[in-house]
C-alpha cells in the first residue's frame, strides 16, 4: 500500500498541481495583505495623530467604570470583561489594535477561505485524481496489475488527504509569513472570546470562555481541515463518476457558488440546511457569526457534513470497484 | 500446458449481446492470433481477459487461477496492452516502469534493467514519454507488460500505426518471446497477412463469435486461391472449368490453389494456344475468407 501511495504522490508532484496552488495562494495573500494595509492606513489617518496607547488606556478605564455598575446584565458584563482583557493585552504587548498581527491575519484569512477559496484549491487536485487516468487512458494499465481495485482507489484517497493537509498547511504558512512581514509576527497569545452566539434574542454569552489566540487558530484549522476533506471527497466522487475532468470541476464549482449565493438568501427555506454547501462555514460557529439558517449549530453542521462525506466515500468505492472500463 | 483457458465467454452491453460465447485455449510457447474485422469484438474480449470489464457469463482462467475469484494471482501471470499503451506522458520511460513495477508484489529490481535491455530502450529510457515516437511507446508498453515475468502476454493490434520496419521488428520480437521465453502470446489483428506471418494458430471471430479455430497453415492452405491473367479470357475459362470451379473477376480468372494440379492446368492452357501473362498464388482477402467461412454473411 505504501508503494501505491508513493506512486500517486509521484504523479501528483510530476504534474505540478501543488506548485500552481502555492503560487495562486501567494498572489492572493499578497493582494489581501496590501488591502488590509491600506485599510489600516486610512483608519490611522482618520484617528489623527493621537497616540493610540493613550486612547486605549482611556478605553480600559471607561469599560472598568461601566463594569462596576451593578445594574448591567450578566451577558453584557461578560463581553465587557473580555474587552478589557483584550485591550489590556494589546497595551501590555505594545500592539496597536487597529493593526492586525500575522496571527490575526492568518485566522481571518482561513475563516474567509473556508467556503470558497480553499474548496476551489482542493478541487483542482481532487477532481482529476481519478478522471485524468480515464482521459489519458492509463487506467487500463493501472487496473491490469495484480492489485485489487479498491486498493488502488484507496491509495488515491490517502494521497488526496495528504494533499489537503499540505494545502492547508501551505495556506497557513504563506499567509503568516507574508502578512507578518508587513504587520509583524506578534499576537499569538492575544485573548479570544469563544462559545458565545448571536441569536434572535441578542447576544448569548452563556458557555463562553476566553482562550489564547493560538488555541483559537488551532481550532479554526481543525474545522477548516474537516470541511476541506468533505469537499475533497465529494470532488473525488465526481472524479470517479465522470470521465471528463473539466465537467467534474464545473459541477463542483457550480455547487460551491450556489452554496455561497444560497447562504445569503435562504434563511426562510429551512430544508436548505441539509445541503453540504450551507454547512461549510464551520469557523462561524467558533467566532460567533450567525449561521445562514436559524437554529443551525456546530454539531448539526458537523453531522450533515459527515453524512455527505460517508455517502461520497461509499459511492466512490462502490462504483470504482464494479465499473466496466472501456 | 494450457496457460489461458476461456470458456463460453459472453458479454451483454445494454440489451445488445456483443460477445456470444467464446472458447479459447492457449498453449505454452505459441503465438495465437485473434482475427476479425473491425467491430467483431476483439477488443471487448480482450478487455474481459484482462479484467477491465466483467463478463456477463463464462469463465477465464490464467495459469489455473480464475480471474473472477482470484484476481491477484491470475494477474500475476498476465501482461497486456489493450489498444494503445497509454503510459504517463509527463513521466520518463524509466519512472513509468518503476511506477508499474511497484504494483507487482515481490518485484526484483534487476528485472527492470533486463526488460529495458530486452525492448532496446536503454538510450532513451530517462526521457519523458511525451517525446517518444509511436514505435518507442509501443516498446515501452511491451516492457511494462513483461515486468512481472508473465506466462501469458495479450497484445491488441500491436502493429497498428507502426511503419513497415517497425512492424517487421515487432513481429520478430513477438516470435522470439514465444520461442525463447516460452510465453503464450495472444495477438489480435484485422489483417490476415499479419496473422499469417506471426501466428501458429488462429481463431477467426465475426460478430462476437468464433467461427473457426485452426492452425494458420491448415486454414490458409484450404483457402488459398490462384489468379490467372490469360489471353483470350473466355477460351481459357472454358478449359479451366472442365477441371475446377472458376470465377471471373475483372480481367482475371480465379480458381482454388492446388499445388499438385496448377502445373497441369497451365500446361493444358499453353497447349491450347493460350497466352499466360501472369499466374499468381494469392491469399484470400479477409473479406473473401469470411464470405467463404460464413457462407455469404457480409461484414458490416
Ligand atoms: N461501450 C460500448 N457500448 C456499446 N457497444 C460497444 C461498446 N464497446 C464496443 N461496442 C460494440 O461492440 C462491438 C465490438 O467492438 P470491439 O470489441 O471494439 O471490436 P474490435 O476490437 O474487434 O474492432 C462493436 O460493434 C462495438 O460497436
Ligand atoms: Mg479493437
Amino acid at each position: 500500500m505504501n508503494k501505491l501511495i508513493q506512486n500517486e504522490m509521484l504523479k501528483l508532484l510530476a504534474r505540478k498541481r501543488l506548485i500552481v496552488v502555492g503560487i495562486i495562494l501567494s498572489i492572493l495573500v499578497v493582494l489581501f495583505t496590501y488591502a488590509q494595509y491600506q485599510t489600516v492606513q486610512t483608519q490611522l489617518k482618520k484617528l489623527g495623530t493621537t497616540d493610540w496607547r493613550t486612547t486605549l488606556q482611556q478605553q480600559i478605564i471607561d469599560t472598568q467604570n461601566r463594569l462596576s455598575n451593578s445594574r448591567i446584565p450578566d451577558d453584557f458584563k461578560k463581553e465587557l470583561e473580555v474587552r478589557v482583557k483584550q485591550q489590556q493585552y494589546y497595551l501590555d504587548n505594545d500592539i496597536n489594535p487597529a493593526e492586525p498581527g500575522a496571527p490575526s491575519f492568518t485566522k481571518e484569512f482561513m475563516e474567509n477561505s473556508i467556503d470558497l477559496l480553499l474548496p476551489l484549491m482542493i478541487m483542482v487536485i481532487a477532481s482529476d485524481l481519478v478522471s485524468s487516468e480515464f482521459s489519458m487512458g492509463s487506467i487500463k494499465l493501472l487496473l491490469t496489475r495484480p492489485v485489487k481495485r479498491w486498493k488502488i482507489l484507496f491509495s488515491k484517497y490517502v494521497t488526496l488527504l495528504l494533499a489537503i493537509s499540505l494545502i492547508i498547511a501551505m495556506m497557513g504558512m504563506i499567509s503568516y509569513l507574508i502578512s507578518g512581514v508587513v504587520f509583524g509576527f506578534k499576537g499569538w497569545t492575544a485573548p479570544e472570546f469563544i462559545g458565545f452566539q448571536i441569536t434572535e434574542a441578542g447576544f448569548d454569552a452563556s458557555g463562553a470562555s476566553i482562550i489564547p489566540q493560538w488555541q483559537f487558530i488551532l481550532m479554526d484549522f481543525g474545522v477548516v481541515w474537516f470541511a476541506a476533506v468533505v469537499v475533497g471527497t465529494l470532488s473525488f466522487m465526481v472524479s470517479v463518476l465522470i470521465r471528463s475532468t473539466a465537467a467534474g470541476m464545473g459541477i463542483i464549482l457550480a455547487l460551491l457558488i450556489a452554496g455561497a449565493i444560497l447562504s445569503n438568501m435562504v434563511s426562510s427555506w429551512t430544508s436548505a440546511k441539509y445541503f453540504f454547501m450551507l454547512n461549510m462555514r464551520l469557523t462561524d460557529y467558533l467566532n460567533g457569526s450567525p449561521p445562514p439558517i436559524e437554529g443551525m449549530t456546530l454539531s448539526f453542521s458537523l453531522a450533515v457534513l459527515t453524512v455527505w462525506w460517508l455517502l461520497a466515500l461509499f459511492i466512490s468505492f462502490g462504483v470504482f470497484t464494479k465499473k466496466d472500463i472501456y | 500446458m494450457i496457460t489461458l483457458s476461456v470458456k463460453n465467454l459472453k458479454k451483454k452491453i445494454g440489451k445488445k449481446e456483443i460477445i456470444k460465447g467464446i472458447d479459447i485455449e492457449l498453449y505454452e510457447g505459441e503465438v495465437f492470433g485473434f482475427l476479425g474485422p473491425n467491430g467483431a469484438g476483439k477488443t471487448t474480449t480482450i478487455r474481459m481477459l484482462t479484467g477491465l470489464i466483467r463478463p456477463t457469463s463464462g469463465s477465464i482462467s490464467i495459469c489455473g487461477y480464475d480471474l473472477q475469484k482470484d484476481f491477484t494471482n491470475a494477474m500475476m501471470h498476465l501482461g497486456c496492452i489493450v489498444e494503445n499503451p497509454e503510459l504517463y506522458p509527463f513521466l520518463s520511460g524509466y519512472d513509468n516502469l518503476v511506477h508499474f513495477a511497484r504494483m507487482i508484489p515481490g518485484f526484483q529490481s534487476k528485472r527492470l534493467a533486463e526488460v529495458i535491455e530486452l525492448v532496446g530502450l536503454s538510450e532513451r529510457i530517462h526521457d519523458k514519454v511525451k517525446t517518444y515516437s509511436l514505435g518507442m511507446r509501443q516498446r515501452l508498453g511491451i516492457a511494462q507488460a513483461l515486468l512481472g515475468n508473465p506466462k501469458v502476454l495479450i497484445l491488441d493490434e500491436p502493429t497498428n500505426g507502426l511503419d513497415p520496419a517497425g512492424i517487421r521488428e515487432m513481429r520478430q520480437f513477438i516470435r522470439d518471446l514465444a520461442k525463447n521465453e516460452g510465453l503464450s502470446v495472444l495477438v489480435s489483428s484485422h489483417l490476415l497477412s499479419e496473422i499469417q506471418l506471426l501466428c501458429d494458430r488462429v481463431a477467426i471471430i465475426s460478430k462476437g463469435a468464433v467461427i473457426q479455430t485452426d492452425t494458420v497453415h491448415a486454414l490458409l492452405s484450404s483457402q488459398e486461391k490462384m489468379v490467372w491473367r490469360v489471353e483470350p479470357l473466355q477460351q481459357a475459362k472454358q478449359i479451366l472449368e472442365s477441371a475446377t470451379e472458376v470465377v471471373e473477376l475483372e480481367d482475371c480468372l480465379i480458381t482454388d490453389f492446388d499445388a499438385n494440379k496448377a502445373g497441369l492446368w497451365s500446361r493444358e492452357l499453353v497447349n491450347s494456344g493460350i497466352q499466360i501473362i501472369e499466374m499468381n498464388r494469392r491469399l484470400p482477402a479477409l473479406e473473401d475468407l469470411f464470405l467463404e467461412l460464413t457462407g455469404g454473411d457480409r461484414i458490416e
